[in-house]
């Protein structure tokens, strides 16, 4: 039997307060960010919102011979296009992404649905000719470039994405809430939520202080750390519900303590994997997925942590004020042998922290 | 053998895991012997999986239709209508008044003589139609108002008549297999529209957005041989009116065409004039049978529409043409006239809309005049375009990224976990095959977030495994025999895994329900990977177990 982590034993809820500090020092320095980089002169926003959020145009262009960022901005300033962000594709070489606010219609470009695109081919036909329909780029020897994506999505249809992505994460973490109140306690759901939410801000701390890119895919991302965060505080929590069944009159500090370092194989187990998993999606999953995994990269770590450093500690402390360890009673299946010693069901005072 | 349970298991999966190979790999069609070869396995398996427009290319578009002016244009025409029928029964109505905001939208009448107001009425809503509107009568001032009630009902019909002309025009340009449909809420007047293959939306675009009022009106002019009369501003054309519009005149732009021998020259703006026409129209688009694009002399450059009317408007026109021989008529597309003639005889049912149009123009004009006019404007409020060579080079990244992904797990499974990790690994491929063939069955289009889905269900599959194993370790550890072990392992594991889906199938079902396309894409695929995990983590992986258990009827040891 290969077994790497054996009996760990290591006084974790010794260490809240530390680890409390810390997730409070990241998140200081996020909110730093956020705040800062709008009252900074020439700053940009909080965060770099993509087109999703923010309403835009992105313009994904393919190249024979890629001109350097600075020539693409100039000659989309020539055309009067001044606000553009001029991206590498990471992944592709001759690509390059190029993102523009909505833009009104003006006379060279009457069509408003069209007004971005069309100024950004405006632009970009300074260097020469486009391939246009079905053409290939290869296929057309007179032409320099071809738009092969874009990406436009109106103010109105930017809000609703955002505010519809707010409420449905925010609907989700009510559900956890009451699902977990149902099978534990109040004060585990409180910890497991709280965890969550910590998880998420200091993601989100990431993509301020890194400034990357918030899509919609980057939501899709928060929303499945928000699952394997939960996903982690739930193992340790059953954990802990089962100990305090069969170590009744042990006090839950220690109990918490020896559930996590039980479970610590798995732990590390799972979450490695996942984390490599998710690193191989940062380094070869392409452009497109690029916040996708950077957010979920950040959310396998913190994950991770969070349920040791904050939702634990949360659940004991707000069971300490309570004076009393309450959890739901498991139904441990009768499969003969004494697991299942849970029939005794008379201590309900007990001491919860050290 | 002892345990006819486990046979029904097995059974059970060996079933499931054929239907599921039947779904992803096999064919729709009466099996051929090259349906089992490499090339016939992967082609039906692309023609199987319903790949969304970022992952092979396309475009997608929601529109909204604007159904607020919907309803205004509809209080205008209601409120000029009802005073003309008022007038022409010489009742005493001396003016009209529209409110259209805010949600309201009220015609109002004002009659002179008050004790003619229900004389009023009674005109009116013989030649219009108001039932659904609230009438209502104060000193000389009647009012009709739509209730919000009906207000939402014409708003649906808008958008539902908007859907079907949208659907004929993208169909009769021929867009391959489109996905039409309402989008958001039912009152955001939203939708969608989704073309594969589509790189370059533009023109589809513009015929969808194209208006096409078309409208025969006759000019106010001396009758031929004079000229026709226009004026070179529209102040001059205002002034021959004596300076007011009257409701029966409008005042349209006329740009006069060019000669054929000049037709390379364009410049649109070049002589526009104006003149002065008599309304409401002799015909409208809604009377319009067929319409189609014409050459004149063979040249692209020099093409122009013939349309015909349907029987009433033929009826109408022929009969207003035989009496205004020499007048002149104005075709307007657009409140623009396009060609101004004088009727040399009379009419029925033809007619052309010269200008000097280009093929594709024409024919795109000839569409949108055929399939009638949209209720009201439409605007643009999402598009995306994902050119085909980006689509497949983001899913090529993405799965092969995956796939590395994958074997690694699969390698590091069978290393750490030894002989256990064996069921571990037919969990997973068991996992992946049947969560296509759950996305194949529900007809459910498989996104790039849909896969970040697929990933993360294998990630807890992966969890649910390792879960088990662990317990198992940990019972065997505190020296319990193997059989009481593997039982013990996968009970106990089995309430941490119960709660750990169903907190993530729950929230993903909320997400699935307040969230929008792409959100969605994630969260199907992601509840249905958690759905079978219950099946292939717990009940596969068990029945393994317990057909190495059966075999050796006394075990000292486990390969774990």
């Amino acid at each position: 039997m290969l077994e790497i982590f054996k009996s760990i034993n290591v006084d974790w809820m010794g260490l809240r307060k530390p680890l409390i500090f810390l997730s409070i020092a990241v998140l200081l320095i996020g909110l730093g960010s956020a705040v800062g980089r709008q009252f900074t002169e020439g700053g940009t926003d909080a965060f770099n919102l993509g087109v999703d959020f923010q309403g835009g145009t992105v313009v994904t262009a393919k190249f024979k011979q890629r001109p350097a960022a600075d020539e693409i901005r100039s000659a989309l300033q020539s055309v009067g296009v001044t606000e553009a962000v001029i991206q590498d594709s990471t992944d592709k070489t001759d690509e390059v992404l190029i993102k523009v606010p909505n833009l009104g219609k003006r006379d060279e470009c009457p069509n408003i649905d069209e007004a971005s695109r069309c100024f950004v081919k405006k632009g970009l036909d300074t260097f020469g000719k486009e391939a246009e329909g079905a053409t290939a780029l290869k296929d057309d020897e007179a032409a320099v470039y071809k738009i092969v994506g874009t990406d436009t999505v109106g103010p109105v249809a930017s809000e609703q994405l955002r505010n519809q992505a707010i409420i449905a994460t925010l609907l989700g973490m009510v559900g956890i809430l009451l699902f977990i109140a149902f099978r534990y306690d109040w004060t585990y759901a409180a910890g497991a939520v709280i965890a969550v939410f910590h998880d998420v801000l200091i993601t989100l701390a990431f993509f301020s202080v890194f400034q990357w890119e918030i899509s919609l895919t980057v939501l899709a991302a928060l929303l499945t750390l928000v699952g394997f965060s939960v996903n982690d505080s739930i193992v340790i929590f059953d954990r802990i519900r089962e100990n305090l069944t069969l170590h009744r009159g042990e006090s839950l500090y220690k109990l918490t303590n020896q559930s996590i370092n039980q479970t610590m194989s798995r732990t590390i187990v799972t979450n490695g994997l996942v984390f490599l998993a998710v690193l191989a999606l940062v380094l070869f999953g392409g452009e497109v997925l690029r916040g996708f995994s950077l957010a979920l990269f950040v959310g396998s770590i913190t994950g991770t942590y969070s349920t040791i450093a904050i939702a634990s500690p949360i659940a004991i402390w707000w069971q300490s004020k309570l004076g009393d360890s309450r959890v739901k009673e498991v139904l441990v299946p009768q499969t003969g042998e004494k697991l299942a010693s849970s029939a005794r069901r008379s201590v309900t005072r007990r001491p919860v922290t050290r | 053998m002892k345990n006819t349970g486990l046979w029904i298991r097995t059974a059970i999966i060996v079933a499931i895991t054929l239907v599921g190979i039947y779904l992803v790999f096999g064919p729709r069609h009466s099996p051929t012997s090259s349906d089992f070869s490499y090339q016939g396995i992967k082609d039906n398996l692309a023609k199987n999986i319903n790949l969304g427009l970022d992952l092979k290319g396309g475009s997608h578009l929601v529109m909204r239709v604007k159904t607020d002016d919907y309803l205004k244009t509809l209080t205008e025409n209601n409120a000029q209508a009802a005073l003309t029928a008022a007038q022409d029964a010489k009742l005493p109505a001396t003016s009209n008044s529209i409110t259209a905001e805010n949600g309201k939208y009220v015609v109002g009448i004002v009659v002179s003589d008050p004790a003619q107001s229900q004389s009023v009425i009674d005109e009116v809503k013989k030649k219009v139609d108001l039932s659904n509107w609230t009438e209502s009568l104060d000193g000389n001032t009647i009012t009709w108002s739509l209730p919000a009630q009906t207000q939402e009902v014409l708003k649906r019909q808008a958008v539902d008549q908007a859907l079907k002309i949208i659907e004929s025009r993208i169909n009769a340009f021929g867009v391959k297999e489109p996905t039409l449909q309402k989008h958001g809420a039912e009152s955001s007047g939203q939708i969608l529209l989704q073309m594969p293959g589509v790189d370059d939306p533009e023109r589809v675009k513009n015929l969808i957005g194209a208006e096409s009022n078309l409208a025969l009106m006759k000019i106010v002019s001396p009758p031929n041989p004079s000229p026709v009369t226009t004026y070179p501003t529209e102040d001059a054309a205002k002034q021959s009116l004596g300076g007011t519009i009257p409701p029966n005149r409008r005042i349209l732009p006329y740009s006069e065409r060019d000669e054929p021998t000049n037709a390379t020259a364009t410049d649109p703006n070049k002589q526009t004039k104006y003149v002065v026409v008599e309304y409401p129209a002799i015909v409208d688009g809604s009377e319009l049978r067929e319409a189609n694009a014409i050459s004149r002399t063979g040249s692209d450059r020099d093409f122009e529409i013939g349309f015909s009317l349907k029987p009433a408007g033929a009826a109408k026109f022929g009969d207003w043409t035989g009496k205004n021989i020499g007048n002149y008529m104005a075709v307007a597309l657009n409140n623009e006239v396009k060609s101004a003639a004088y009727i040399k005889g009379q009419i029925f049912d033809q007619g052309q809309i010269s200008g000097r149009f280009t093929k594709a123009s024409a024919e795109d004009l000839a569409l949108t005049l055929k399939s009638g006019a949209l209720p009201a404007k439409i605007e643009y409020q999402e598009e995306r375009t994902v050119g085909p060579s980006l689509g497949a080079d983001s899913i090529r990244a993405g799965v092969e990224a995956s796939v590395g992904g994958m074997i690694f797990v699969i390698i590091f499974m069978l290393f750490y976990y030894r002989g256990a990790g064996v069921n571990a690994v037919v969990a997973l491929l068991l996992n992946m095959l049947l969560t296509m063939a759950a996305l194949i069955t529900i007809k459910s289009t498989l996104t790039l977030p849909g896969i970040a889905g697929l990933i993360l269900g294998i990630g807890m599959a992966v969890d649910s495994n390792v879960l088990i194993f662990e317990r198992i370790r940990e019972e065997l550890g505190a020296g319990k025999a193997v059989e009481s072990a593997i039982e013990q392992g996968f009970d106990r594991a089995f309430i941490t895994i119960i709660d750990t889906h169903i907190t993530t199938i729950l929230s993903s079902a909320i997400l699935y329900l307040y969230g929008s396309g792409p959100i969605r894409g994630f969260a199907v695929t992601l509840v249905l990977g958690l759905l079978i995990n219950l099946f292939s983590a717990v009940f596969v992986s068990r029945t393994i177990f317990m057909w190495v258990l059966e075999r050796k009827t006394k075990m000292e040891s486990l390969s774990i």
